[in-house]
C-alpha cells in the first residue's frame, strides 16, 4: 500500500481515535502522542491491511487498548495524571468557576466516570456506533453494552441534576 | 406534541435502548435556542457531545522516514559484516602464512647449528691432547 493510499484509508477516522485516546487520557499531549503511535503501528503493519475487513474498528479497539495500557503503567509507577493533581488541591474554587462553563463542566463530569463507561459513552453519544460495532470495539455482550451506557448516562444526568439544584439554589 | 415526544426519546435514552437516529433527534432539539425550562438540565450533555465531536487532530505523522530507515540498516548491517568476516578470514590466511615461514626458517637455522656442533666435537680432541702433555710433565 502506497502512503496517499493509506492516508486515504486512514484520514476518515483519525479523529475518532484522537478523540477516543484523549477521552482516556486526558491530556492533549499525551493523546496525540498516542494517536501518532496507533497512526505509525496501523503503517508499518500496512502490508496485511487488506486483509481486515474494517480497518476502523481495528484501529479503535488498538487506540483503546493502548491508552488503558498507558493508563495502567502510569498507577503501576506510582505518578498521578496531571488532571487529579489539580482537581485534589482547588476542588471548591474551581467548582465555582467552571459552573459557568458548561462544557468544562461535562468534560470534568466525564473524567469522574469509570474507564469503561467512559469508553461507551465516547463511542455512542460522541461518535454515535452502532451497538454492533461498540460489542467489537469493547469485546462486549449487547446487554452488558447497553446496562454500561445506561448507567453512563444515568450517572451524567445525575451530576447535572446535582449541579442544576445548585444553579437555582 | 413535540415536547411530549423529546420526553419519550429522553427516557428512552437513560435507559440505552434509543436509536442513533433518535439519539440525532435529541442532539437537534438540545441545539435549538428555547428548550423547556424543566428539560434545560439536559441541555449541556447534549450540546458537550456535538461540540466533542469537533475535536480534530492536526499533528502531522512522520510516515515515511523511519520505515526506510530500518529497511537500509539492515542492508548496511549485513554488508558490514560481511566485510567483516571476510577481513578476518584473510586475517587468519596471512597469519598461517607467515608461522610457516617461520616455520621453515627455523629449521634451517637448526639445521646449520647441528652441523656447528658437529664441528666443535674435535675441539674435544685438543683438550685429552693437552691433558696428556701436562700428565707427562
Amino acid at each position: 500500500m502506497k502512503q496517499a493510499e493509506f492516508l486515504n484509508v486512514v484520514m476518515p477516522f483519525k479523529d475518532k481515535l484522537y478523540r477516543l485516546a484523549k477521552r482516556l487520557l486526558v491530556s492533549k499531549e499525551e493523546a496525540e502522542d498516542a494517536t501518532q503511535e496507533i497512526l505509525l503501528k496501523l503503517w508499518s503493519k500496512n502490508e496485511s491491511m487488506g486483509e481486515y475487513k474494517n480497518v476502523e474498528a481495528f484501529a479503535m479497539t488498538m487506540t483503546k487498548n493502548f491508552c488503558l495500557d498507558r493508563l495502567k503503567s502510569k498507577q503501576a509507577s506510582n505518578l498521578k495524571l496531571v488532571h487529579s493533581n489539580y482537581q485534589d488541591e482547588n476542588t471548591s474554587l474551581q467548582n465555582q468557576l467552571e459552573a459557568e462553563d458548561s462544557v468544562r463542566w461535562m468534560e470534568r463530569i466525564m473524567e469522574e466516570l469509570p474507564e469503561q463507561q467512559k469508553m461507551v459513552l465516547q463511542l455512542r453519544d460522541v461518535e454515535q456506533y452502532e451497538f454492533e460495532e461498540i460489542c467489537e470495539l469493547m469485546d462486549m455482550k449487547p446487554t452488558a453494552v447497553r446496562v454500561t451506557l445506561s448507567r453512563a448516562r444515568k450517572a451524567v444526568r445525575q451530576e447535572l441534576i446535582k449541579k442544576h439544584s445548585y444553579g437555582i439554589g | 406534541m413535540e415536547l411530549d415526544n423529546i420526553e419519550k426519546l429522553l427516557e428512552k435514552y437513560f435507559e440505552a435502548t434509543s436509536t442513533v437516529a433518535e439519539e440525532q433527534t435529541l442532539q437537534a432539539y438540545f441545539s435549538q435556542e428555547k428548550v423547556a425550562t424543566h428539560l434545560e438540565q439536559y441541555r449541556p450533555m447534549f450540546n458537550y457531545f456535538s461540540s466533542a465531536k469537533e475535536e480534530r487532530y492536526t499533528k502531522q505523522v512522520p510516515l515515511k522516514p523511519r520505515r526506510n530507515y530500518y529497511k537500509w540498516l539492515s542492508v548496511a548491517a549485513v554488508v558490514v559484516l560481511t566485510f567483516g568476516i571476510y577481513y578476518e578470514y584473510q586475517q587468519q590466511r596471512e597469519a598461517e602464512r607467515v608461522y610457516q615461514q617461520t616455520k621453515e626458517a627455523f629449521a634451517l637455522l637448526a639445521e646449520n647449528f647441528g652441523k656447528g656442533t658437529e664441528k666443535v666435537a674435535y675441539l674435544q680432541e685438543f683438550e685429552v691432547a693437552k691433558q696428556k702433555i701436562y700428565n707427562n710433565d
